[in-house]
């Protein structure tokens, strides 16, 4: 596993996501209220790129009639069939053991730490005073 | 009667068949007349009801649907109405163990509320002293005035205790989409006492009976029904009638069989897609309908019924869902073989008893109350 450099924290705001490509992998980071996520771009159902999809909250109900709304924004909606997909796992929400994409851990590093070690190598320009989103693929 | 035979080794498969489908006619008023008080009596006659057929619309006297005509009666009498005749068409023929008569009469669907309870109770019973009290093989469907639930729950709640009524009778097609909030106390009761909701293919009418206007001819309403069934099938699912009364069954009578594969499909991806809108659904529909919801296999309608069967096993992942019927007398323009020769022994064995077995808890108790019921 590598860690890749792939972004400035400021080039994706909250509620945001930017499409990467690392290696042949394409995969999508998203920003949710400050914390980042990324998982494969690919929907594992069709293929539709879930970058694409629109961000929602989750909702559940005790019984018929109640809804329950949480976790707002932390769920990606595939652009083609609506299937919803947990950003936190990964796991879409009606088969999460069968269906799932690839999530891939996210961080925010100083750009102190990271321009001490081998992730220059990355095409990124890396400033000792600014924070960056790194994924470990 | 030797042409009537089914052959021993046939007749000796069927032994014990549970009929899930019979319908006894209400021969005319004249028969109603001792279970209804005093001022309905009086209204049949001063306002001419007597002259009335009220067979339901779906099922006229003289449509095809209403009567094989090899069981057509003599005299012309109303098809289904001789109990003599129903015991040697399908019940001595098949050696039925059980058979369930859904009584389908225009009582269910008068659009006076009262009347309608008025004449559901008399005609629930007529159907215990007339049918059931006269051969102890016979179960039967509590007909209920389903457009008005507190009637509906009190007729319910009145047999009960007779074992012997087993189901509680709708219509696919009355006032309302069946899975609305309105009609949960049928379901809440049917779920207590342990009574299926057979829902049954037929029209009060009132509504086109297709979603896109009146037909002109009997063949599109014929053709029309199983949309209905898909059409309600989806109401009860996505109004959360399984999830707020998980032990809830549903009866699909006379429904036809074939659309269910590319309902399933179709009910499955879409709910993947916007179940967010129904977020108390949190099985796909295929599961929910393998749990809760039974289907009678008469009619089939399918070219070749021994493949449809099993592909629809296939596609539903089990082969708990299908019920035997013989749907004596109505006609769906179908020959003799109330199920197609070739099926494996073990699912004929659930279709013809085991699956009505386990779908109507009262079949096994009736016998033991029923001398108490009595």
């Amino acid at each position: 596993m590598t860690r890749h450099i792939v972004a400035t924290v400021d080039q994706i705001p909250p509620g945001e996501r930017m499409l990467v490509t690392i290696g042949n992998r394409e995969i999508g980071i998203f920003n949710v209220a400050g914390e980042y996520f990324a998982v494969g771009n690919r929907c594992p159902h069709n293929g539709a790129s879930l970058c694409k999809g629109r961000i929602v909250g989750l909702v559940e109900a005790r019984e018929p009639g109640s809804y329950q709304f949480s976790r707002r924004g932390e769920l990606v909606r595939c652009p083609w069939h609506g299937w919803e997909f947990d950003l936190r796992t990964g796991k879409s929400r009606c088969e999460p053991d069968r269906t799932r994409v690839r999530s891939y851990e996210a961080k925010v590093e100083p750009g102190a730490v990271l321009t001490d070690d081998t992730l220059r190598a990355e095409t990124f320009p890396v400033s000792i005073d600014r924070q960056y989103v790194v994924v470990d693929v | 009667m030797a042409g009537n035979s089914l052959g021993t080794d046939r007749a000796k498969r069927f032994a014990g068949a549970i009929d899930c489908d019979l319908h006894p006619a209400v021969p005319g008023m004249n028969v109603l007349l001792p279970y209804l008080d005093d001022y309905w009596r009086e209204m049949i006659t001063v306002r001419a009801l007597d002259r009335l057929n009220l067979s339901l619309t779906s099922y006229p006297q003289n449509a095809p649907l209403s009567c094989r005509p090899d069981w057509a009666l003599e005299d012309g009498k109303k098809p289904g109405s001789s109990l003599k005749a129903m015991q040697e068409h399908v019940l001595d023929r098949y050696q039925s163990g059980h058979g369930i008569l859904n009584c389908l009469y225009g009582a269910q669907v008068f659009h006076s509320e009262d009347m309608a309870a008025a004449f559901c109770r008399a005609t629930n019973d007529w159907i215990r002293d007339e049918w059931l009290s006269r051969d102890c093989r016979l179960r039967a469907s509590i007909v209920i005035p389903a457009h008005n639930t507190e009637m509906a729950v009190a007729e319910i709640e009145r047999r009960a205790d007779d074992f012997r009524f087993v189901q509680i009778l709708m219509l696919v097609s009355g006032e309302l989409t069946l899975g609305r909030r309105q009609n949960w106390p049928i379901y809440r009761l049917a779920e207590r006492l342990g009574l299926p909701i057979g829902i049954h293919a037929g029209s009060a009418y009132r509504c086109a009976p297709t979603p896109v206007g009146w037909p002109s001819h009997y063949v599109e309403d014929y053709i029309a029904q199983s949309a209905a069934f898909e059409t309600q099938l989806q109401s009860m699912i996505a109004e959360g009638v399984f999830a707020k009364f998980p032990d809830l069954k549903v009866v699909a009578i006379e429904s036809g069989l074939t659309w269910l594969s590319g309902y399933i499909w179709r009910a499955d991806k879409t709910w993947k897609g916007v179940r967010a809108e129904v977020p108390w659904v949190t099985k796909a529909p295929s599961e929910i309908i393998r749990s809760h919801v039974r289907f009678t296999v008469q009619p089939i309608d399918a070219a070749d019924e021994r493949e449809a069967i099993a592909r629809l096993v296939d596609h539903m992942k089990s082969d708990s869902l299908f019920l035997f019927s013989t749907d004596y007398p109505h006609w769906q323009f179908d020959e003799d073989a109330a199920l197609p020769p070739g099926l494996p022994d073990e699912l004929f064995r659930k279709i013809v008893s085991e699956n009505a077995l386990a779908t109507y808890p009262r079949l096994s108790k009736a016998n033991q109350i029923m001398e108490i019921a009595l």
